[in-house]
């Protein structure tokens, strides 16, 4: 089974999010995500500035076994992505949680409100086992 | 719901992660591709590979058949046990399927031939056979496959006695039987080890017998890089009936002597031949970040374009490497079109890992 913190909320395609007090949000794969996908090898993230649309695919996370799509939770403007991921894209299959991918500042609170919280997230992964 | 094969519940057991492979559920991985590909290249690991489709040819006119059938000449195979890999072609040459044929006596011969090719090959094979009074005859054996540089040493102890020592002492590309076991010193990994058929029944016992010899249970997805490492092709990625041996890397597949020996697909093979082929099969390797993938674009600078047929990432080199079919003219360093970056890329001469060793530099 996999892991889904009660504190970070989440979309239906497997990203995690945390939003910090100062509004900023951090995103990541889900520890279902890198389950699915097997040992990363590469990870393609978006540059710094680039202003992104809720659910536009921003990123790219490359597996051993195939490329998959990261969909940004919310829109808005990227403030940083992970550099350390250049070298070490094991670290997502290691501590998902733990390892970020992008900072974005949102553009709206309604993208940050309409996010999925655990309860719901781990309704998704049921339904998508059946 | 796939087909299953005789191993099934013992990769659920082991925690395998399974995915649909021509209609088959087959384990991808039992946890980490990369930690598997490793156990291959550096000690043993196993495959359950019963999904392939073993067929037995029988009847005094077997071997003539045979001829006419490959464009690998199975008169290289003089006397039982002997194996040799052989394309299977249509009239234009295109490639039907890839497979392996062993001589089991005068008389019969065994073929292991592609999961997902299964029906069309099963059409075209009892086709071409009537002619020859030969039956294609398929059986149901489970497959396993030991591979590295341990795997072969690790086998021989869980073998009937009978055929122990006779194991040990295989030739690559040669195999013994004995008491319901069929053992081949072949494989599709690039490293040493055995191909075992044995009865359904016997399989799962045998897995669980290599398990405890410290044997680590492979998916698919390793036999997929440690295959990409070797250059060995995969059916319908690098190869299918569009393309030919020459245009696939496999010239050295083709028995063209003796000259009167007319295989289905010859004369279409000698005329790309003579006319030189206009598209070649290389090894790639990426120079910049990034993995390169199938159906990928490969840009030559003044010879024109070609196309990615198998990518990923090396395991062993830690860096992404692929199999291309590219214009006769490509060399040096090409460009591949990685969604729309433009990465540099290096031409080389597969295989790129062969028996632990890294062949490219």
């Amino acid at each position: 089974m996999s892991k889904v913190p009660a504190d970070l909320k989440y979309t239906k395609s497997h990203e995690w999010v945390k939003v910090g007090g100062d509004g900023i949000v951090t995103v990541g794969i889900t520890d279902h995500a890198q389950q699915a996908l097997g040992d990363l090898v590469y990870v393609e993230a978006p540059q710094k500035g680039r202003k992104l649309t809720a659910g536009e695919a921003c990123a790219v996370v490359e597996s051993v076994k195939a490329a998959s799509d990261l969909y940004s939770p919310v829109g808005g403007e990227v403030l940083e992505s992970n550099a350390v991921l250049a070298d070490a894209p094991e670290k997502i299959n290691q501590d998902p949680y733990g390892t970020w991918i992008m900072r974005l500042k949102p553009a709206n609170t309604a993208d940050v409100n309409a996010l999925l919280d655990a309860e719901a997230y781990e309704q998704v992964l049921a339904d998508e086992a059946h | 719901m796939g087909k299953r094969t005789p191993l099934y519940d013992t990769h659920l057991a082991a925690g395998a992660r399974l995915v649909d492979f021509g209609g088959w559920d087959m384990p991808v991985n039992y946890g980490s591709q990369i930690e598997e590909h490793h156990a291959v290249r550096r000690d043993a690991g196993m495959f359950d590979v019963s999904h392939m489709t073993v067929l037995d040819l029988e009847g005094p006119g077997v071997r003539d058949f045979l001829r006419k059938l490959l464009a690998n000449d199975v008169n290289k195979l003089r006397e039982p046990g002997k194996a040799l890999y052989s394309c299977m072609l249509n009239e234009q040459a295109g490639i039907i399927d890839d497979l392996i044929v062993y001589c089991m006596h005068d008389d019969w011969f065994r073929m292991v031939v592609n999961a997902a090719t299964h029906d069309k090959d099963l059409d075209w094979i009892a086709r071409q056979a009537q002619p020859f009074g030969v039956k294609p005859a398929e059986r149901d054996l489970a497959m396993i496959a030991v591979q590295g540089p341990n795997a072969r040493e690790k086998v021989a102890g869980l073998l009937p006695v009978s055929l122990r020592d006779r194991a040990l002492v295989l030739k690559p590309f040669t195999a013994v039987s004995g008491e319901e076991f069929f053992v081949a010193r072949t494989g599709y990994t690039g490293e040493d080890g055995f191909e075992i058929m044995l009865p359904p029944g016997k399989a799962a016992v045998f897995w669980q017998a290599l398990t405890h010899k410290g044997v680590t249970p492979c998916g698919l997805g390793a036999r997929d890089t440690l295959r990409l490492e070797a250059a060995m092709n995969l059916y319908g990625a690098d190869m299918d009936e569009t393309t030919t041996p020459l245009e696939s890397g496999l010239g050295w597949t083709i028995a063209w002597g003796p000259a009167d020996r007319a295989f289905i697909g010859r004369a279409a093979l000698e005329a790309q031949r003579d006319a030189g082929p206009k598209r070649k099969f290389v090894g790639l390797l990426l120079e910049d970040k990034g993995v390169l993938r199938s159906h990928q674009k490969v840009i030559v600078a003044g010879a024109g374009e070609g196309e990615i047929t198998s990518g990923g990432f090396s395991p062993t080199l830690e860096r992404s490497i692929a199999l291309a079919r590219v214009p006769a003219a490509a060399g040096g360093t090409v460009q591949v079109d990685i969604r729309g970056r433009l990465c540099r890329a290096r031409v080389v001469k597969p295989p790129f890992v062969r028996n632990g060793e890294v062949l490219v530099k």
